[in-house]
């Protein structure tokens, strides 16, 4: 296969051939009789771990396959903030990781995922929320990730929009400010990854679901029976979001999932206004601005698990009469498009990456809200851990036996409600 | 905003009532009886069911009180709502609506 | 009057002339006018530039789906909206708006020269470039990409308008009232059925309202339209909201209405409502959306003057405006004859009319060819001319070996198209109704409803109109909820005009040299979606995503179906297999302001305030948000900062008597047989051996053993426990408490009530407490021997029944009344002045409270605890009742990891200086001069001044704290390491003399 390298120069020598020569980014092909590893979800996490299991594991006949289109779920539907300010060392760990990858991943990729370092702010409005988030700047400062405190006046300083005016019902007392945090473009991460892994080899199968998992007398995974026929494998590793609880129990695994609706939204598109992203976990909103010029908004989940990828209108009133409050003049802006995904929410709301009980069965799942700034270093964490059968130091805490053992790594209850 | 059958007060929105989570999760009688893994099933373990979902809802803001509901977690569809204690109802996803 | 406006007819009210501005210019228009039309009555066409070539942009289509005429409208410098359609904005004297995307003007843009450079940008270039070198993205490349992006101007001051809204039960809603939504409410209502008719334009009629050719009822449309909706408006059981947009189709039949009130006035009341939101709950739904026509793509089809020809008809018969002096019409249906008769009626030149058709047949094609109307037959476009408005069309025909031939160029001054059109099935798929392929119809129909709901009339595929107006009856007679009354007749005839129809490029397209436009506002064109199918994005959704076709503000409401058409024939798939894009609400753009209605300052979260909240305001003090309370945080005098203010009224409580509000704490009332039982297995402490008028400190944890709550516990009575909580965490507590009750333990008999704002509670606190007391207590001895410390009883407070127990969180001598919250601020007023007459009382602040509860040791749940402390990590393994068999939270406190020696532990922490105020929420090491990453092992949870010790003190959690006391630890700052010493975290009356006094 012939590889088309993406730059400038090649899109201008294409251009001057009217565009007639771009090849598919990733090839259409029929799912073989069977692979080395199947990764079951095409979304961003899934096509990075098939791409990281090829270019860094060499692993050599890999699939992903995919019930839709890739980059249809979680990762075509989230608000696309990347971080790695979090509270416990494991997770800033995790998320760090991931950041790093993000930084040279449109290089690397040679796909430009337009990875935004713009800054991420996260508003304090109470003396519990300062206290929180000083915690957060401290750890993260001794961990090496960077995170700053600002008082109101420079966090206005960095986005000038934001109401710091100390009468409003829930005042802003300071922000807790990842300038390396940012947004990056959705879409181009599942193309970038898809197309990179399938010039590796890997076969990317979309309209393909699982119906079934088949084991060994010994009770290791054999085979995958699919919409598109069986596909044997001597390891699966399922990174399935919303679905995983439906695919893993196709193996009789059960985990300590739930799934449930999350909202976002965009306004229609206008002049840049938004320098940031800016996040209330108090008031339950966040926000920041596309590069085509929407405000992309979202806030926490509906109240009930459900597959439907919608949730309840009053959720959205809920979420923008916070980003009201905090961004009046954004008042009379309108909303363009709102939409739903299904997110998979463990009990300690940190990840799963891990082993299942069911040998050559993994799982990389539990992201919650939070999955889409994870992926890179998700997906490279996942493919060592299927290729070496083993964790990598940084995903080693984040098994399904922590439950078990209370070792959990709680970034909710970190967050504790207030005295 | 789902319309929600309260069994004790008919259909009421969404927002008068807060989520239980799965139904049907018996608090051990003696937990001290329990291996970590099974106590461990008991706090964490959910079906997670793409499809009828027995759960748990509470009428917070009207009588208070807890009932369980079958709802079809892929259309969100109430099936059935029925007491605490009482069984299961046998109805399949598609059977009402 | 302009050459454009006709001399009569129209909707417009000729004797009301508007004077408005656009751009800067002044002109005029008619009231009943849009922007829109107002504009083209001026003939402006040219009215904005697009989004990504900057391409000079005209008004496509004259409703909704208008993707291209977008304005900023400014009333004020604070009411500032970008991105409306000039279509659907109603024309008001002095209406000010703006064009987009532009500069430094519209006429003479700049940003043109994308145009030139277009070869280079084709769709998703950028996923291909900007890479390098790699720190350009951020400091050029992504602020150019930026700026080009986005459309108006985002407005800069907070929006001054209101906005109202409220919910609505009904048995029918009725969205969309041309004439099939029309028919349905009429009998509905015949039915006696509570009924809600809502549509988006300024008045009820739908296409009626620029119809010359029907005829209903035996007499002109617009007439039956008028009688119609007077017969609606006289019955008290219907609603009519014009200006009014369904936006969303929510689970069970909720729908969201979006009612424009005051954007059509020129000064609209100063307090009146801009938009009400609608919340409607209806028992069935007839969905009367109608069709959205399509353009034609063909090369050049973005020109200014160049648009929908039922927006041509519209115009011209609705508001009396003719769009063109010369007209071509190209079309593949008769709706495209139809305008050209219209046109031509009104004296407007018709330079022929282009039909992609190989023979037009029926009633209007044969009326334009006998108007003398030259029509060409298996015609194409080949492209337009034309700079800032289309000056000619170069059309030919198709001959039969596909090749084009007779090719002629037409000069004109507007292009009118007409491809088919497309059902609206925005609503029905939103509520997960699904649709299917009509082969027939060339378009996707509703299949299988999911809600109680039904389409009637164009947005179904139903398209004449007696046939739609039936449809609409009998979908209304249906969805009500009784059929009594005689079914209601309506006659109707109409020339047929939606035969035919298009679906994607004209033939010859992509060989022209001019772009053929899909979507017009985001610059989508056919070899934008050739190349996206090249490069293997064969989903509908991936073409959408990597195009933006469909994306823009209009969501592709004129571009769907062609693009959808246009990517089948490029794979060679039948369209549905390609699918369809999911539709989403809101229906058109809604406004933010409209979801957020009233809850906006203080109404944003209603505000908890105690009975003494005005007093301590007038006491100068600073409060704090504590959940939905505001609590004094401290009080300070003139000149004191908190730091001041919070030592001095720490030493007044030490050394003589202070007064604090505890009314926010929640209190819950746990009554019956079983309550001391229900205590017993929910808490971890032991009750039963709790005497009645004792008192104990409750800690309650979540079932997986890590503290959620802590509150002194009264007895009251045997049967009887008055429950305290955290402030933020009495509903947590409380709803805890009821599904425990409710759900495992049925058997209990026990009764649960919410009493935190049936109480005022005021804390009288420090040596002095029981001095100040004694005149305002009467019933009990509250000498140490009779009322000792976690005592409890019934008493006469200042002459009012009441609870006073002896209960401390500062460490001293302390009481807190439990007055009727009503007497609160009246009791509070008498304490005070009492403690006035005993050597003086101070008032004290959350903060105070923090830190003499500090030095004491006790924790803030949520400040020293975080979700992951248990109560042995707490300090609180006195509290845990080690002989109950079972308590919530207890098998998790067995497992293992619960015991190991390295959990984070509860110790106290001092500078070694004796000076450093500590960090909350610092870091502890037990090895000095790290960098990061470093080896950490807690975090300190409280710091404070302690006045009474003359240095700082903190409470932190370590790993194996408990083993450490003694040792020297490490706070690493940025400025270096803080050397502490870990001790007791008890830093003050060890052995709790005072609190016994």
């Amino acid at each position: 296969m012939s590889k088309q390298r993406f730059s400038a120069l090649s899109l201008f020598r294409r251009a001057l051939g009217g565009h007639r020569s771009w090849e598919p980014q990733w090839r259409k092909v029929e799912p073989k009789p069977s692979y080395d590893v199947v990764i079951v979800g095409g979304g961003g996490h899934g096509l990075g771990a098939a791409y990281y299991l090829a270019a860094e594991h060499r692993v050599g006949r890999i699939a992903v396959v995919e019930k839709g289109w890739i980059g249809g779920g979680n990762t075509g539907r989230n608000t696309t903030i990347i971080r790695s300010n979090y509270l416990f060392a494991e997770s800033a760990a995790l998320y760090d990781h991931s950041v790093k990858l993000w930084e040279d991943l449109s290089q690397v990729l040679n796909y430009n995922v337009m990875f935004s370092q713009r800054g991420v702010m996260m508003l304090a409005h109470t003396v519990h929320d300062v206290q929180v988030f000083k915690r957060h700047v401290h750890a993260n400062r001794c961990s090496g990730v960077d995170n700053e405190w600002l008082t109101p006046e420079e966090a206005k300083a960095f986005c000038p929009p934001l109401n710091i005016d100390p009468d409003i019902r829930y005042p802003v007392l300071g922000a807790a400010l990842q300038r390396r945090g940012g947004t990056a473009r959705h879409d181009a991460v599942a193309w970038g990854y898809a197309r990179a892994a399938s010039e590796l080899g890997v076969d990317i199968i979309e309209n393909c679901e699982v119906t079934g998992i088949r084991r060994d007398p010994q009770g290791r995974v054999e085979a995958l029976e699919t919409t598109r026929g069986l596909i044997r494998a001597s390891k699966v590793g399922v990174s399935a979001a919303g679905n995983t609880s439906a695919v893993l129990s196709l193996a009789g695994v059960r985990l300590p999932l739930e799934s449930y609706p999350l909202q976002a939204l965009v306004s229609e598109p206008v002049k840049p206004v938004f320098p940031c992203v800016a996040m209330s976990n108090t008031i339950h909103a966040y926000v920041s601005q596309s590069d085509k010029g929407e405000l992309v908004i979202g806030a926490g989940t509906d109240a009930y698990t459900s597959y439907t990828q919608r949730g309840a209108l009053h959720i959205n009133m809920h979420t923008l009469d916070a980003i009201c409050e905090l961004f009046p003049m954004f008042r009379r802006m309108r909303m363009m498009r709102n939409w739903g995904g299904i997110v998979d929410v463990t009990p300690d709301r940190s990840p799963i990456i891990a082993k299942t009980p069911v040998p050559g069965l993994y799982v990389n799942c539990g992201w919650g809200t939070g999955g889409f700034k994870a992926t890179p270093g998700s997906a490279h964490l996942f493919a060592w851990t299927i290729a070496k059968d083993e964790p990598h130091p940084i995903n080693a805490p984040f098994t399904i036996e922590r439950f078990r053992d209370g070792y959990l790594i709680d970034e909710a209850a970190a967050a504790a409600v207030a005295h | 905003m789902l319309l929600i059958p309260c069994p004790h007060c008919g259909e009421r929105p969404e927002i008068e009532f807060t989520y239980g989570g799965e139904a049907h999760l018996v608090r051990p009688a003696d937990p001290s009886t329990l291996d970590d893994a099974a106590w461990a099933d008991y706090l964490y373990m959910r079906t997670n069911t793409k499809g009828v979902h027995a759960e748990r809802w509470r009428h917070a803001r009207g009588c208070g009180r807890f009932f369980n509901a079958l709802r079809d977690t892929t259309t969100d569809r109430f099936l059935a709502t029925y007491r605490i204690g009482e069984p299961r109802p046998a109805i399949a996803a598609g059977g009402a609506r | 009057m302009s050459r454009w406006r006709t001399a009569t007819g129209g909707r417009v009210d000729r004797t009301r002339t508007l004077a408005f501005r656009f751009d800067g210019t002044r002109y005029e228009g008619l009231a009943g006018d849009t922007l829109a039309s107002a504009l083209l009555a001026n003939g402006v066409h040219l009215v904005g530039r697009s989004f990504k070539y900057h391409r000079p942009r005209g008004i496509l289509t004259a409703g909704a789906e208008e993707p291209s005429a977008l304005v900023t409208v400014r009333r004020d410098s604070a009411r500032v909206t970008p991105d409306l359609r000039a279509t659907q904005l109603e024309l008001y004297e002095g209406l000010d708006a703006l064009s987009l995307n532009r500069w430094p003007s519209l006429e003479r843009d700049v940003g043109r020269i994308n145009d030139w450079l277009s070869p280079l940008f084709p769709a998703g270039f950028y996923y291909k470039t900007f890479m390098w070198p790699k720190s350009a993205w951020k400091s050029l490349y992504e602020p150019v990409i930026r700026r080009a992006a986005g459309l108006g101007v985002a407005p800069t001051e907070p929006d001054p308008d209101r906005y109202a809204q409220c919910y609505a039960h009904c048995d029918v809603l009725v969205v969309g009232a041309g004439p099939a939504g029309l028919a349905a409410a009429l009998a509905a209502a015949d039915q006696g059925a509570r009924v809600l008719i809502c549509d988006e334009q300024s008045e009820f009629g739908g296409s009626l309202l620029a119809d010359r050719h029907a005829t209903i009822d035996g007499g002109p449309a617009a007439a039956w339209v008028a009688h119609a909706v007077a017969d609606l408006a006289a019955n008290p059981r219907v609603v009519c909201l014009p200006r009014t947009t369904a936006f969303g189709y929510f689970p069970h039949n909720l729908i969201g209405l979006a009612e424009r009130l005051t954007d059509h006035l020129a000064a609209p009341a100063p307090h009146a409502a801009r938009e009400r939101l609608w919340q409607v709950r209806a028992r069935s739904v007839v969905l009367a959306t109608g069709a959205v026509e399509r353009p034609l793509v063909f090369p050049g089809n973005d020109r200014p003057g160049v648009m929908l020809a039922g927006a041509g008809r519209t115009y011209l018969n609705r508001y009396g405006v003719r769009v063109g002096a010369r007209v071509v019409l190209v079309t593949a249906t008769d709706a495209g004859y139809e305008a050209a008769i219209d046109l031509h009626d009104a004296g407007v030149e018709i330079a022929g009319i282009a039909d992609l058709r190989t023979a037009a047949s029926g009633e209007l094609p044969a009326a334009a060819r006998a108007a003398g109307i030259e029509v060409t037959a298996s015609a194409t476009v080949l492209g337009t001319s034309g700079n800032r408005r289309v000056a000619g069309i170069t059309i030919a025909q198709i001959s039969s070996a596909g090749s084009s031939a007779a090719r002629r160029t037409l000069a004109c001054d507007a292009v009118l198209m007409s491809g088919g059109f497309t059902p609206s099935v925005h609503l029905f798929s939103q509520s997960r109704g699904t649709l299917r392929w009509s082969d027939d119809h060339q378009a996707f129909l509703p299949d299988r409803s999911a809600e109680r709901e039904r389409s009637a009339g164009a947005c179904r595929g139903v398209v004449d109109l007696a046939e739609t107006i039936a449809d609409g009856l009998t979908a209304g007679a249906e969805s009500a909820p009784s059929r009594t009354a005689t079914a209601r007749r309506i006659v109707a005839t109409r020339p047929r005009s939606s035969d035919g129809g298009h679906l994607g490029a004209v033939p010859l397209a992509s060989g022209a040299s001019q772009k053929s436009f899909v979507d017009w506002q985001h610059d989508v064109t056919i070899k934008d979606l050739a190349i996206a199918t090249r490069e293997g994005f064969r989903s509908i959704e991936h073409v959408k995503r990597f195009t933006t076709t469909g994306m823009a503000t209009d969501q592709g409401k004129t571009s769907n179906l062609n693009a959808l058409a246009i990517v089948a024939r490029a794979i060679d798939a039948p369209i549905p297999r390609v699918g369809l894009t999911t539709f989403r609400m809101p229906y058109t753009p809604t406004t933010f302001g409209t979801f957020a209605g009233p809850s906006r300052g203080d109404l944003f979260d209603p505000v908890r305030r105690t009975p003494i909240h005005d007093w301590a305001a007038a006491a100068g003090a600073v409060f704090e948000d504590v959940g939905m309370w505001k609590r004094a945080r401290y009080f300070p005098q003139p000149g004191e900062d908190m730091h001041a203010a919070v030592a001095r009224e720490c030493r007044a409580v030490r050394s003589s008597c202070g007064l604090f509000d505890a009314s926010t704490l929640g209190k819950i009332e746990v009554v019956g047989p079983g309550a001391a039982e229900f205590l017993e297995r929910l808490y971890v402490n032991s009750w039963a051996n709790l005497g009645v008028g004792r008192c104990r400190y409750g800690i309650l944890c979540r079932e997986d053993g890590f503290i959620t709550d802590d509150g002194v516990v009264a007895r009251l009575a045997a049967d009887r426990f008055h429950v305290t909580t955290t402030t933020g965490g009495a509903p947590r507590v409380l709803a805890m408490m009821e599904d425990y009750r409710q759900t495992e333990w049925p058997d209990l008999e026990v009764w649960l009530t919410s009493t935190t704002e049936a109480w005022a509670v005021i804390a009288v606190q420090g040596p002095n407490a029981r001095d100040v007391l004694r005149g305002c207590v009467e019933g009990i001895d509250l000498e140490a021997s009779a009322f000792p410390h976690m005592s409890v009883a019934a008493a006469r407070i200042c002459g009012v029944e009441g609870m006073v127990m002896r209960v401390s969180f500062t460490g001293e001598l302390g009481y807190e009344l439990n007055v009727p919250a009503d007497y609160g601020l009246e009791i509070w007023k008498a304490v005070h002045a009492a403690g006035a007459a005993h050597g003086g009382i101070t008032c004290y602040g959350t903060e105070t409270m923090h830190v003499l509860r500090a030095e004491k040791g006790y924790i803030i749940v949520g400040q020293d605890t975080d979700g992951t402390v248990t109560p042995v990590d707490a300090g609180l393994s006195w509290a845990v009742g080690r002989k109950k068999p079972d308590f919530v939270g207890r098998r998790s406190l067995q497992r293992q990891s619960m015991q190991a020696p390295d959990r984070k532990q509860l110790v106290g922490l001092r500078a070694r200086d004796g000076r450093t105020l500590l960090d909350e929420g610092a870091q502890v090491a037990d090895r000095p001069n790290q960098q990061p990453p470093m080896q950490l092992i807690g975090h300190v949870t409280s710091s404070y001044e302690s006045a009474v010790l003359g240095s700082p003190i903190a409470l932190a959690m370590v790993a194996g704290g408990r083993a450490r006391i003694g040792q020297t630890l490490y706070v690493p700052m940025p400025g270096g390491d803080v050397e502490v010493d870990v001790v007791s975290p008890v830093f003050y009356d060890p052995k709790g003399e005072r609190i016994n006094a």
